[in-house]
């Protein structure tokens, strides 16, 4: 299963390990075997989206390192009262969960997709989707209550560092439109899985391309990226 | 096999990856909800970071059963961030002491 037989029937077996990795790029044919293009070239725009977000953590570590004036205390800023008491960071903590859940039903819709099972693979995309907005809305939630009770803006906020808003907000923003974005396209791939376009490989209207499963995996390679942003956002940012 | 270029794996590694990930991330928030602080604060959160990542890129997005070609093109040139992580952090130190200095007492 790992190593499928190609078209190239009677071929010789391709080398595994750094003879591999030599032989693959220098092929003269295409670098990445076993894999569809569209899925490669996903995998290059995360490698790109993972220096954006990369180089706007470190602009943030930068910025709170330098700052003379106190950090406000994120376990308290996102904290909620629950029956009058005070939960740290608790609507930070359900959204990593609500994320994560989207995660793992992603990962099994790529799978239902594969094994052709249509209707299985639309409802867990919807479930994805559905988590996907659950989690926008708990962050413009969060964003209200940031902006309008705590009075926290990108140029200064009542709490100390001014640094503190246009991190937050920058970061947060540009992860949220990741999410909005994903959830637009989860929706689109769910309506093309139940009208059965994937199976009767209709070309799609935008790039003409054949219908295949291959573009669920591709769509939950994002997703599951947007998952693993958060999954640093949440560690160096929320409990720094 | 008609389709031999998908990952297709027993649905059961999904939910104990997911089952995993779920503990881990109860474990990150444990760090913050009993207030640990200083070294063993860094050291558990960094490492929980890391096992959730390397959980969702190997198993989630199928990276453990792709090519070596594919694995090393996608997670070697990330590294590269530890260098600017690096020139942050002494650029950093630097700023903060000038600071110091300069505008006296903050």
């Amino acid at each position: 299963m790992t190593q499928p037989a190609t078209s190239t029937a009677g071929a010789l077996p391709r080398p595994e390990g750094m003879e591999g990795v030599v032989a693959d790029w220098s092929s003269d044919q295409r670098a990445f075997k076993n894999v569809p293009w569209g899925k490669a070239m996903m995998w290059i725009f995360l490698l790109s989206d993972t220096f954006i977000f990369s180089s706007f953590l470190i602009s943030y570590m930068n910025v709170r390192m330098t700052t003379t004036v106190p950090w406000p205390n994120p376990s308290e800023v996102f904290g909620l009262t629950v029956a009058g008491t005070e939960v740290p960071l608790l609507l930070i903590a359900i959204m990593t969960f609500v994320l994560i859940s989207s995660s793992g039903t992603m990962a099994m819709a790529v799978n239902f997709g594969y094994r052709k099972d249509r209707k299985k693979t639309f409802i867990l995309l919807l479930v994805t989707a559905a988590l996907g907005a659950t989690f926008v809305g708990m962050q413009a939630f969060e964003w209200t209550k940031l902006i309008v009770d705590e009075g926290i803006r990108p140029w200064g906020n009542p709490l100390g560092a001014a640094q503190f808003g246009s991190s937050f907000f920058m970061i947060t923003g540009f992860h949220g439109t990741h999410v909005s974005i994903g959830v637009i396209f989860l929706i689109i791939t769910a309506v093309k899985v139940i009208r059965g376009t994937l199976d009767n490989e209709r070309p799609g209207f935008l790039t003409g391309r054949k219908g295949n499963y291959e573009i669920v995996e591709t769509m939950g390679l994002y997703w599951h990226f947007v998952d693993l942003v958060w999954v640093f956002i949440f560690a160096v940012f929320y409990l720094w | 096999m008609a389709h031999v270029e998908g990952q297709q794996h027993p649905i059961g590694i999904y939910l104990k990856i997911w089952g995993l990930l779920f503990v881990l991330s109860a474990f990150s928030y444990m760090v913050d909800y009993f207030q640990f602080h200083g070294y063993l604060r860094w050291f558990l959160i960094l490492l929980f970071m890391m096992l959730k990542a390397g959980l969702i890129v190997a198993v989630f997005m199928h990276m453990v059963w792709e090519r070596l070609a594919l694995m090393y093109a996608i997670i070697v040139p990330p590294l590269l961030l530890l260098v600017l992580l690096g020139i942050g952090a002494l650029e950093a130190d630097y700023t903060f002491f000038a600071r110091g200095v300069f505008f006296g007492g903050g």
